[in-house]
């Protein structure tokens, strides 16, 4: 393994556990059910995706012939991490989670879980 | 190097995991537990990958799948008994 | 009662494709791997086709290309947007509950839209509104809600009807 993609390597590594670590620090730290669902599913998606992309390289060179095998992971929590923030949206808003006071418009929580038009009484 | 910064990594992604154990032990509400968990599969994916690079073997790769496929059923799973109070209807 | 379907050799050309790609990165491009997931990419497409409904097809392939680059660069964007946040102070933070009018109606389009607005900057998607007509976001932090939604509506879902020709 060349010097320049070992420093490569290590950098996607320690960038990606730094990305996730700020991820868990804001789901640790926030101050309400909905600004936590933030940090997790934007911060560990990126993350991981350094994260396997240095192990890629490390196992294409170490190999011999080129591993794709880690970006099927990384697609595959591309595709189901917005979903599963929709389904966790979802289900906060039918749990009536409390909100923090300085959150706007809270007045559409109420009419996202009916479903309903913003206009509708 | 590349060892140095795999321990690295390792200390941040256990740091992590505590931030995320934290916040499954306080709550305070069932869908904040169910965050915690999403997330928590999410960063035991990267530690699993680390071990691998730290062994320098491959074969770590399957169980990464496999907890990434687990993770994304069961984080809808659990929406799912939180939306309906039944996971089959 | 459910129409008999006529008997088509290739019913999902593109996910055959897919499926044989996945099979073939999953076992490191053998030869032997190769016949078996063409065998695999023609028959599953038999059985599972006539589970599900037709879906959207994108129409103009190369716009599909650059909106999804467009899409990997906002993601790395939005993490750098998402940690400042995060390691300011919690007095900060402006959340909001936000509403999109929505254009787009047909389900394939429609995923990928509340998709790319739940991956990038400081947005999520919460709730749809039942008729599919107003998509309920919500803001990390807001600053002015008629811009927010001007570029979401002319970044994400404007290319979106362009590509899916609706």
């Amino acid at each position: 393994m060349t010097v320049l993609l070992e420093v490569v390597v290590s950098v996607l590594l320690v960038f990606g556990s730094m990305v996730m670590l700020i991820g868990s620090i804001g789901l640790a730290k926030l101050p309400d059910y909905f600004t936590r669902l933030h940090a997790p599913t934007k911060a560990s998606t990126l993350g991981v995706a350094c994260i396997l992309v240095a192990s890629m390289i490390f196992f294409s060179v170490q190999l011999g012939h080129v591993s794709l095998k880690e970006v099927l992971i990384s697609m595959f929590l591309l595709i189901t991490a917005p979903v599963a923030a929709h389904m966790l949206g979802k289900a906060g808003l039918h749990y009536k989670v409390k909100m923090t006071d300085t959150t706007q418009n809270q007045h559409l929580a109420k009419k996202a879980y009916l479903q309903q038009h913003p206009e509708d009484k | 190097m590349l060892s140095v910064a795999i321990l690295i990594a390792c200390g941040l992604m256990s740091c992590a995991l505590a931030l995320n154990a934290w916040r499954l032990i306080i709550g305070p509400t069932t869908p904040d537990r169910i965050i915690a968990v999403d997330t928590m599969y999410i960063n035991s994916i990267a530690l699993i990958i680390l071990l691998g690079l730290h062994q320098g073997s491959a074969i770590y790769y399957e169980s990464a799948l496999l907890i990434a496929l687990l993770g994304f059923v069961s984080t809808s799973a659990f929406c799912k008994y939180l939306l309906r109070g039944d996971i089959i209807e | 009662m459910d129409k008999v379907r006529k008997f088509v050799w290739f019913p999902t050309p593109y996910h055959s494709i897919l499926l044989w790609l996945v099979w073939q990165i999953l076992h490191d491009f053998s030869r032997g791997h190769m016949v078996l997931g063409a065998v695999f990419a023609i028959v599953i497409p038999w059985i599972v086709a006539p589970l599900s409904e037709e879906a959207a097809v994108a129409k103009k392939p190369i716009k599909a290309l650059t909106y999804t680059f467009r899409l990997l660069i906002d993601i790395a964007v939005s993490n750098y947007d998402v940690a400042k946040r995060v390691l300011q102070s919690n007095r900060h933070l402006k959340p909001a509950f936000i509403v999109v009018p929505l254009d787009i109606k047909e389900p394939v389009p429609l995923t990928i839209f509340t998709s790319s607005v739940s991956l990038t900057p400081g947005t999520v998607s919460v709730e749809l509104s039942e008729d599919r007509k107003w998509l309920y976001v919500h803001v990390l932090h807001l600053e002015d809600e008629q811009a927010l939604i001007k570029l979401i509506k002319d970044r994400y879902e404007a290319p979106l009807k362009e590509i899916f020709g609706c």
